[in-house]
Order: structure tokens, then C-alpha cells, then sequence
């Protein structure tokens, strides 16, 4: 009996040799034979409701439409609350790789902790993919060969949403600007873009950071001549905004107003009441066509929410970096890497994107403005397309980029 | 009950009677020593560098009853320091160390020479208030980036000898920095010094009438304090290669009450406990989809009615041989 034990774990040990060899043999190295996604996001903070655990659903459906596996090599998603800290966002994603084996970090809302795990990936030699965050220097001086940035990032909202709404003919603009350095850039370069397309700013208010009250700044705005009061804020911020402009007319006394960074998440929240021919730049809304609403539906029936434009970016991000992989037949960073900015991307949302050296993921990008209370037909239904943006224009041309990566060419 | 017995009693698990004291001592000395083999290093790191800020937080509320609601100012105000004279002017680890224990000095002398003339919730308030000016501060100076923070900190070579990109090297360095930290509190609550401050904390009309200087004692706690905390949030600069505003925003002033509370306060090794635990919780709880700040208020709201002295507060209290009925917490910012 013992006998025969032993001769079965022999004959286990030579059979699991033989399996590994030949997918040696092939190139096929997927590391520690599984191939893990870690899901870096906010589950607790104000980020929640736009990516969280909306982000974990789109990254499950993306692998689910993948197959569960790439070659026949598993694949494992795992998911982690960075809670708007930088410092346990940078220690989830050195755990995450030097202990856990994670191949790529994908979402990461919030600039600070991209930021870091910019950082981390790079030494760790692995890839990350920013489908969440939005600073523009995760592909300019902080860019790294290693990090890809996904669905939309400050540029392209300053330069879509200005070109956009002075061709519409709105020219004159003032600005309510958060008092940090989001805000600043946000600012910056669509007052820019504003007085480069013969454009006027008019005027501008800084709004300290999580503010609560912002009938001081509204009236202010209200009380100049320009026709457009652009929110450069983020968050509850913004929301506050929104919601404050609308208890004093700002609408009605023939202001219309941009918002520079807003989610379907917080339209839905506040209501088209409050929001109602609000204007906003995003790279997608569920009902573009048959290719978004048949995602957006699935997605609906797991999340009882459409998805907002961070949440598609994750699935688009984890079905490019699957599909790499595949076609690369490796997860070793470099060559997945190479092989994902050779590739188009192709989904839903995305028709024919191309990934640029530096990182950035350059995607046609829209302009869109908030149905009124009577134009809405149907829960979800809220917005309506002003004017779309193709990608060689909305982001950053690479003479513009301080990304070193750029510069050695 | 004389301050002398009470002390006994406030020194921590490790520091009672002969023998089993030293064992203890050693056996936490080599579980700290071992623990990088075992856990993972940059959390441990992680644990040491609050457990040092909370202890430091603990030498001006459990030992001279200044409740500061505004640490988070030392803490990331000293991390911005170091970030910054290490990433952009290149100095050395140890001289950037050095810098932001200085400049969290520097700050604390400042906030203490305002705030010690007031006491209890009076105190409280200014030193939230003058932490809050940091932060924004923190927020607008061009060299912090604003909410994108210093990133990308080199962590350099200690005393240009030791390269502490090594997690072992670094994990050691910032073992040793803690381990100064603390020994130096544990000097500083066991001298004459440490003895006045506790005859402030129970009766400073007292302690006025008896001769001593109060404002001075408690000032020069105050920028001990300051410092220690500095000097932790430096430390967390290196090791995690970032200075960020979490670290100087109120709530961070909040968790250390928490961590200093949950542990024990008045205890040396309270605060330490309190921070592993709420680091732990924090950094685990991550993968659960269980709301974060939920759980740790939980936990909190269970510690304050259920065992008000803390953990390590609670252990000294039910330890056999200690039993005796302790007077009640000590009051704060009287």
C-alpha cells in the first residue's frame, strides 16, 4: 500500500513536470501561474459612489467576458480600499507586488495615490493602468514606461470642454476655481484654450477646498457680465456648487453653466432639477449606442446603477491588459507593455484609441449637456450630445510633453 | 495614592518588578527584531513610525494632561520637510531626519508658546486651529504640490554607508528611530522632569505652589512632543517616499487621540499597541469591502464603554498583584 502511495507521488511529481514543461517551452511564462489584477479603489471616501465598488463589478465582467483565463492560466482579481490615503495606497501596491504576485494595478481614483503607485510600479516593474485618476502629469513629467493612463485626464477636459463651448458660440467665461492645484490647472489651461479660440475670461473666484458654502462666490459669478460660469471643482464640491447655483438661479438669469470633472453618479444624485443644462465633457455615457447600452444594461443589472465614465474605463483597462497579455504570451511588464501601445483599443466606448509612448490613451472625447426634467423620458436618461471631439485634438500633443520618455527620442 | 506608586503602575507591561521585566523587555526586542521575517516589512515600518507619533502624542496628554488637537501639524508639517530637503535639495537621510525633527521643534515652540497660556478645551481649540493654518499651508505652497503631494522621495544612503532602498536596512534604521524615540520618552517620564509633569497634570495650582515654573515645564513638553512626532512623520516620509496632505489634515490629528486612547493612555507601550492596532485594521481591512472608517469607529465607541483605560491600561489594571483600584483617568488639560 505504502508502496503504491509512493510510486502515485512520483508519478504526480513527473506529471506535474511534464505539464510545466511544455508551456515553458512555448514562452508562455505566466508568472507563478496565474495571472492577478489588483483593483486599487475607494470604497469608503467620496470617490465611492463614481468608482468603488462599481469598479470591482466592470473589472469582473471584463475577465468574465475574457474567460476566466488567458492560454489557460487563471486569472484572479483582487480589490483593495486605498482610502484616499497616499501612504496606504503606496503600501497596498508594494504589498501587492512584492508578496502577492499582483501583475497590474488598475483604477486607482484620486491623483495622490496614482501618483505613488506610478512610482512603486516602476521599480517593481510591473504595469499599472490609471482608468480613474486625473492629473495630466501621470503621462507628463511623471510618466514611466511602466504606466499607462486610461480614460481622461485634466487636459483633455480644460481643452474639450473650452473649444467645445466657445464654438457654441458662449465666449465669455468666469471661473469658480478650487483653491488647489487641480483646480489651478484646470483653469489655467481652459482659460487658455478659452482666449486662444477668441474667447474672453471674465472674471474668476477661488473657493477654498471643501467648502460648504458657496452663495459668496455664486453671486459674484451671477453678478458678471460673462454667459459662462465654469465649476473647476471636483466632488462634493462641485455637487455643492450645482446645487447652490440652483437654489439662485444662476441658470435662469441666463448663465450657463460648465462643470469641468462631473460622473453620471453625481448627476443622478443630485437630480436634473438641480443639474439641468449643467454642461460636461466626459468620454462616455451609457447611451451612445448599441455597443455602450448593451454594456451599460449588464452592468445595470449588477450594480442598480449605470456606469459612470471611471467605472467603463476599468472594464476597457482590464480587457486591454488581458488582451496583451495573450498576445504577447507573457506578463512580463516590458513586453506587455510594447505590446498593449502597438495594439488599437477597440470596446464599447473606445473606437479605434491608440496608446502613445508616453502612457496617454488618446479616445475621442464628448461634450454633452444635461436634459431638463421634461426632456427625460426614462430613469438614467440624462444627457444629450453637443458636440464630440476627436482624440488627436483632445489631449496633449507629445511637442507639448514634459514626460521624459518623450524627450529622449 | 502617591505620583510614585501610580507610576509603577503607568510603566507599561514591560517595565515591572526585576527579572520579569528585563525578560519581557528582551523578548519584545527580539520579536521586533524577528518581525520583518515573518510580516511584511513596509507594514511594520508603518507601525513603528505611528507608534512612535502616538507615543510622542502620549508624553503631553498621559503624562502633563495637554490634550493637542493638532499633532497632524508636526506629523505631516515634518514630513513635508524631510520630503523636501531629501528629494530637492539632496541632503542625506539622517540630514533631512534632523531637518523635519527641527522644524516640528520649531513649530511646536511656536503653537506651545500660544497655546499653553489657555487650558482644556480652550487648548484643544487653539492648537487645531493653528495645525488647521498649516494645512492650508500645506495645501497652497508651491513646493508640497498640493493634493498631489512630494512623490517619488529617494530614500538614500544612511550616514552614506547603509542603501535603505533594502527594506531590511531601512526596516532596522526605522526600528532604531523608533527605539530612541522611546527610550528617550521613557528617560524623559522617569526623570525629575517627568515627575513635575505629573504633578501638573493632577493639580497644577499645586504644582504653581510648590515652587515650579509650570508654564516652562509644560512648554518644554510641548516641544519634546512636537519634536518626537516631527521625527515619526520623517521617518514615514522615507519610507514610504512620500509626503502627503493626509498627514496634516485634522482627522489625522484625530487618529492618534484614537491610537493613544484604544492602547492606553498614560501607559509607555499604550500607544504602541493602540497603533498597530489601527494601522493593522486599516491596512487589512483594505480587501474587505467592510467600510474602513465604520469598523475602527466601531471599535472606538466599544473601548470608551467598555473598557475606558484602554487595552494596555486595562491589562496593568487586571494584572495580578496590580489590582488596586486606580484613581479615575487623569483629567485632560488641567
Amino acid at each position: 500500500m505504502k508502496r503504491y502511495a509512493v510510486t502515485a507521488a512520483i508519478a504526480a511529481c513527473l506529471l506535474a513536470q511534464a505539464h510545466s514543461e511544455p508551456a515553458h517551452a512555448q514562452g508562455a511564462a505566466y508568472s507563478d501561474g496565474k495571472i492577478k489584477i489588483g483593483i486599487l479603489t475607494d470604497l469608503s471616501g467620496q470617490l465611492s459612489d463614481s468608482t468603488g465598488q462599481g469598479s470591482i463589478a466592470a473589472a469582473q465582467m471584463a475577465v468574465e467576458d475574457f474567460g476566466g483565463a488567458v492560454n489557460g492560466t487563471p486569472i484572479e482579481l483582487i480589490f483593495a480600499d486605498h482610502q484616499n490615503k497616499a501612504d496606504i495606497g503606496a503600501s497596498t501596491a508594494r504589498r501587492w507586488y512584492d508578496v502577492d504576485q499582483v501583475d497590474a494595478i488598475i483604477d486607482v481614483p484620486n491623483s495622490a495615490v496614482a501618483l505613488a503607485v506610478q512610482q512603486i510600479t516602476k521599480e517593481a516593474n510591473r504595469v499599472a493602468i490609471f482608468s480613474s485618476p486625473a492629473s495630466s502629469d501621470l503621462t507628463g513629467k511623471a510618466c514611466t514606461p511602466n504606466g499607462l493612463h486610461w480614460t481622461y485626464d485634466t487636459y483633455a477636459l480644460a481643452h474639450v470642454t473650452a473649444e467645445a463651448v466657445v464654438a457654441s458660440g458662449l465666449s465669455s467665461w468666469y471661473f469658480l476655481t478650487s483653491d488647489y492645484a487641480f483646480g489651478h490647472a484646470l483653469e489655467r489651461d481652459t482659460g487658455a484654450v478659452v482666449e486662444s479660440q477668441k474667447g474672453k475670461v471674465l472674471g474668476s473666484v477661488r473657493v477654498p477646498a471643501n467648502n460648504a458654502d458657496f452663495s459668496s462666490f455664486l453671486l459674484q459669478a451671477q453678478a458678471s457680465p460673462a454667459k459662462v460660469v465654469a465649476l473647476a471643482t471636483a466632488g462634493a464640491d462641485t455637487q455643492n456648487a450645482i446645487k447652490q447655483a440652483a437654489e439662485f438661479g444662476l441658470g435662469q438669469s441666463g448663465k450657463n453653466i460648465v462643470a469641468l470633472l462631473l460622473a453620471i453618479s453625481e448627476v443622478h444624485a443630485l437630480g436634473l432639477q438641480a443639474t439641468q443644462d449643467i454642461m460636461l465633457t466626459t468620454p462616455f455615457y451609457w447611451d451612445m449606442d448599441d455597443g455602450t447600452r448593451a454594456f451599460s444594461k449588464r452592468f445595470f443589472e449588477k450594480r442598480k446603477a449605470m456606469p459612470t465614465f471611471y467605472q467603463a474605463g476599468v472594464y476597457g483597462a482590464v480587457s486591454h491588459y488581458l488582451k496583451a497579455i495573450k498576445a504577447a504570451g507573457t506578463d512580463a511588464a516590458s513586453d506587455v507593455m510594447k505590446t498593449m501601445k502597438a495594439t488599437p483599443v477597440n470596446d464599447f466606448m473606445t473606437k479605434n484609441g491608440s496608446v502613445r509612448e508616453d502612457g496617454r490613451v488618446l479616445r475621442d472625447m464628448h461634450l454633452f449637456q444635461v436634459k431638463t426634467p421634461a426632456e427625460s423620458k426614462a430613469p438614467w436618461d440624462y444627457y444629450k450630445l453637443v458636440r464630440s471631439v476627436p482624440a488627436d485634438r483632445a489631449f496633449r500633443p507629445l511637442s507639448e510633453s514634459d514626460c521624459p520618455l518623450v524627450k529622449k527620442m | 495614592m502617591s505620583l510614585q506608586t501610580r507610576d509603577t503602575l503607568h510603566e507599561g507591561l514591560a517595565m515591572r518588578g526585576g527579572s520579569p521585566r528585563v525578560l519581557l523587555t528582551g523578548a519584545l526586542l527580539l520579536l521586533a527584531v524577528l518581525a520583518p521575517y515573518a510580516l511584511y516589512p513596509v507594514f511594520l515600518m508603518k507601525v513603528l513610525c505611528f507608534a512612535l507619533f502616538a507615543c510622542a502624542f502620549n508624553l503631553l496628554i498621559g503624562f502633563a494632561g495637554l490634550l493637542s488637537f493638532g499633532h497632524a501639524a508636526f506629523f505631516g508639517g515634518a514630513a513635508y520637510v524631510a520630503a523636501h530637503v531629501v528629494k530637492e535639495w539632496g541632503w542625506a537621510p539622517e540630514a533631512g531626519l534632523l531637518a523635519a525633527t527641527a522644524a516640528a521643534g520649531a513649530m511646536g515652540l511656536v503653537f506651545g508658546l500660544l497655546a499653553i497660556r489657555r487650558q482644556g478645551i480652550y487648548f484643544a481649540m487653539i492648537t487645531l486651529a493653528l495645525s488647521q493654518m498649516i494645512f492650508f499651508l500645506a495645501l497652497q505652497l508651491p513646493f508640497t504640490h498640493g493634493e498631489d503631494g512630494i512623490q517619488a522621495v529617494p530614500r538614500g544612503h544612511l550616514f552614506g554607508l547603509f542603501d535603505l532602498s533594502q527594506p531590511l536596512t531601512m526596516y532596522y534604521t526605522v526600528l532604531a528611530i523608533f527605539l530612541g524615540g522611546f527610550a528617550l520618552i521613557w528617560r524623559a517620564v522617569h526623570s525629575p522632569f517627568g515627575q513635575v509633569l505629573k504633578a501638573i497634570r493632577e493639580n497644577e495650582p499645586r504644582a504653581v505652589s510648590l515652587g515650579y515654573r509650570t508654564e516652562r515645564y509644560k512648554l518644554l513638553a510641548f516641544v519634546l512632543s512636537a519634536s518626537l512626532a516631527g521625527l515619526a512623520g520623517g521617518t514615514k516620509a522615507l519610507v514610504f517616499q512620500l509626503a502627503s496632505l493626509t498627514d496634516v489634515t485634522w482627522q489625522m490629528s484625530g487618529e492618534v487621540v484614537l491610537m493613544t486612547l484604544l492602547g492606553g493612555m498614560g501607559t509607555l507601550l499604550g500607544p504602541v499597541v493602540g497603533a498597530a492596532l489601527v494601522v493593522t485594521l486599516e491596512s487589512y481591512l483594505a480587501s474587505t469591502s467592510l467600510p474602513v472608517p465604520v469598523v475602527i469607529g466601531a471599535i472606538f465607541v466599544v473601548c470608551v464603554l467598555l473598557f475606558r483605560r484602554g487595552i494596555v491600561g486595562e491589562l496593568l489594571h487586571r494584572l495580578p498583584g496590580t489590582g488596586r483600584p486606580r484613581a479615575d483617568r487623569p483629567r485632560t488639560g488641567s
